[in-house]
């Protein structure tokens, strides 16, 4: 299992476009995927759980990852969160 | 409230928002909220419950994409991206297998656990502070209630009834757009005004509308009989013998009155003592550049760029912004387009992360676009590389001072600059306007004007500002007062001042629509009148029906009047005189 904070970088946050790619891409991977947010719990490969975390710019979550892929899981999606979905900062 | 048998004639007001008289039944648009029953099921039914789900699922499916095609066809594809949050929850396979698995754990009916299950997520949503947020939880509900619809294989019953006026407390830009499949005779809303979205679908489909009317969904029931006159903002309710006829006459009346304004087409917009006037269109999306055209008009006197926000998330990249702001002048040319930078704040595309106790005085127009070079910069690449066909104009929204037009002139050269080191062609001699609807800047109007090309004067914010009255509050809608003594004394001062600078002035407020300002903004000289294209044929028949002589008389007797009614009667009785015909609002 890895645990991971991250900060949300983009301006707009977490919207429905990154959210959408976010789930994409957690998908793609094996691993269980789960974020945690003032006291909620998601499903990170569910785009409506993912849509109700409401994640505006600056504010932090915590990524938990569970399974053979892991560490590639790990590294791919906190890449992405990294680089502020690839939008404006 | 009455009875069925003496009913009683009654008359409501609203607002006046697309034109033409109808009379038809009610019908009351309210949104689909399905019953939900909670059923035990059977073992070997599980798999059956599970199969109706998975169906349900496509079946919404094909419902979404259906008006998502729609709505680009109507009003473009931008807009279309409302639908998009709504087809990736239907599509969101987590929340597919729980629910698949509570059917079988607590066998239960799908469309309880659909339930269930989606308005936990919902309620999360509608618990936030956060208005986007909040936003999407009415998509939720949205998708919930036409996936159980669909479990419980009922029809989508035909949303508007045909022939029928309908009715609503509020309207969505989606359901405006499903409007124009239907014979809608015309709309009433309870909230809402001509500014909105609603009110922009409605003149370009041409449905007679008459919207904020305070009160009428709870005076007005399903089939009862109305006559809806949009040229007034008057609905009555249960009309009697002589009412009827006398609206028929009015009917008429303004059906002959339209059929005349089709012909004036193609004539130019002159006086009868052959003075030539500007008059253009106020348009939000590119959707609308073939209707103006049909409606005569030279041009496009404000592109409202926010048009290009709607339905996003986030501001759209310079090269989305290009190629929006391209096809606007592509498909105006050979005519021209003055272009608004972002007018973001006040009533309209708001960051949700700034919360302020009093918008209209906050962060708005051009102060946003200063406060961020960067997302100005954007804006201004995106328009400039947009005008090399010559024909764009950019005007800059809601300044208050002399110091925030140089500042947005240092970045306009400084992006020019960018431009032609990176030898991006544009439009090098591009003119740039200001925006007067904030008083200081209307006292400042002969600085301002030396410092740019043009100036428009944005009469809705204008009366606003001016009055200190929320155009948006019901409660004191009476003290909006367009044809107030002091609005007319500025616009005559600011028209006066720029002219002394030697340079031009439009206007493109619902003002410069109003049939009874046409004759004293003429006489005050104004050079360009920009309106809502559906008002446009009537301004140009009041033009070719006067003369300059004539209008700079008016202008000065107004300019003496200093009681509001006073000002209605006297140009009212004028406007009679030179165009008997025409519809005025009271």
């Amino acid at each position: 299992m890895i645990e991971k904070t991250i900060t949300i970088m983009n301006r707009a946050g977490l919207h429905t476009r990154p959210a959408a790619t976010l789930v994409k891409l957690a998908a793609s991977f094996k691993s269980e995927f789960y974020i945690f947010k003032d006291g909620m719990n998601i499903n990170g490969k569910s785009i409506i759980g993912v849509m109700t975390l409401a994640a505006e710019q600056g504010s932090t979550l915590a990524l938990k990852f569970e399974g053979e892929d892991e560490v590639v899981a790990s590294n791919a999606i906190c890449e992405f969160f990294e680089k502020g979905f690839n939008e404006q900062l | 409230m009455n009875n069925s048998n003496e009913k009683i004639e009654e008359v409501f007001k609203g607002i006046a928002a697309s034109p033409g008289i109808v009379f038809g039944e009610v019908y009351f648009f309210t949104k689909h909220t399905p019953r939900i029953e909670e059923k035990n099921i059977s073992s070997q039914n599980i798999e059956n419950e599970i199969t109706k789900f998975e169906h349900a699922i496509k079946r919404s499916e094909v419902e979404l994409l259906k008006i998502q095609t729609l709505t680009e066809q109507k009003i473009g594809k931008s807009n279309a991206n409302i639908f998009e949050a709504q087809i990736l929850i239907l599509n969101d396979a987590i929340l597919f297998k729980t629910i698949c698995e509570l059917i079988k754990r607590t066998k239960k009916n799908a469309e309880y656990i659909v339930n269930l299950e989606i308005t936990k997520y919902q309620q999360l949503m509608l618990s936030s502070a956060d208005e986007y947020m909040r936003e999407r939880a009415h998509d939720v509900e949205d998708v919930k209630n036409r996936l159980i619809r669909n479990i419980q294989q009922e029809k989508l019953i035909s949303r508007f009834k045909n022939n029928t006026i309908v009715m609503s407390e509020t309207l969505t830009p989606a359901d405006t757009v499903l409007f124009s499949r239907n014979n809608i005779l015309g709309v009433v809303t309870e909230t809402g005004g001509t500014t909105s979205h609603a009110a922009l679908i409605a003149r370009s489909l041409r449905i007679p509308a008459v919207l904020g009317a305070k009160g009428i969904c709870n005076s007005i029931k399903n089939s009862d009989e109305i006559i809806l006159d949009g040229n007034r903002g008057v609905i009555i309710l249960n009309p009697t013998k002589e009412t009827k006829k006398n609206y028929h006459a009015r009917q008429k009346e303004f059906e002959k009155f339209e059929r005349r304004l089709e012909k004036l087409r193609d004539l130019p917009a002159v006086t009868l003592d052959d003075f030539e006037i500007g008059l253009s269109s106020n348009i939000e999306f590119v959707e609308e550049i073939d209707y103006i055209h049909s409606q005569g008009s030279h041009g496009i006197g404000l592109y409202r760029s926010e048009g290009v926000l709607i339905g996003q998330d986030i501001i759209p990249s310079e090269e989305e912004q290009f190629n929006a702001y391209k096809a606007i002048a592509d498909k105006t040319f050979p005519f021209s387009v003055i272009m608004r930078t972002f007018d973001i704040g006040g009533d309209k595309v708001v960051d949700e992360h700034v919360k302020e106790e009093n918008p209209f005085l906050g962060f708005r127009g051009v102060r946003v676009s200063l406060a961020s070079e960067k997302f100005f910069t954007t804006q201004l690449r995106a328009i400039l590389r947009a005008s090399t066909r010559k024909n764009i104009s950019i005007l800059l929204p809601m300044i208050s001072s002399l110091e925030e037009v140089r500042e947005s002139k240092r970045i306009l050269e400084k992006t020019k600059d960018d431009l032609k080191n990176e030898n991006i062609p544009f439009d090098e001699k591009i003119k740039i306007g200001v925006m007067i609807e904030v008083p200081s800047a209307a006292l400042l109007a002969r600085e301002i004007s030396a410092e740019v090309d043009f100036l428009s004067i944005g009469t809705n914010d204008l009366v606003q500002y001016l009055l200190a009255v929320d155009r948006g509050n019901e409660n004191i809608g009476n003290i909006y007062q367009e044809l107030h003594p002091a609005v007319l004394r500025t616009i005559h001062f600011v028209i006066s001042e720029a002219h002394k600078a030697g340079k031009k002035v439009g206007i493109c407020g619902e003002l410069g629509a109003n049939p009874l300002a046409t004759l004293p903004l003429l006489g005050f000289g104004l050079d360009e009148f920009s309106v809502n294209p559906a008002m446009l044929p009537e301004v140009k028949k009041i033009i070719r029906s006067i003369t300059m002589q004539d209008a700079k008389r008016v202008a000065l007797k107004v300019l003496e009047l200093s009681d509001t009614n006073d000002i209605k009667n006297y140009l009212k009785e004028e406007l009679h005189k030179v165009v008997p015909d025409i519809p005025i609002n009271d």
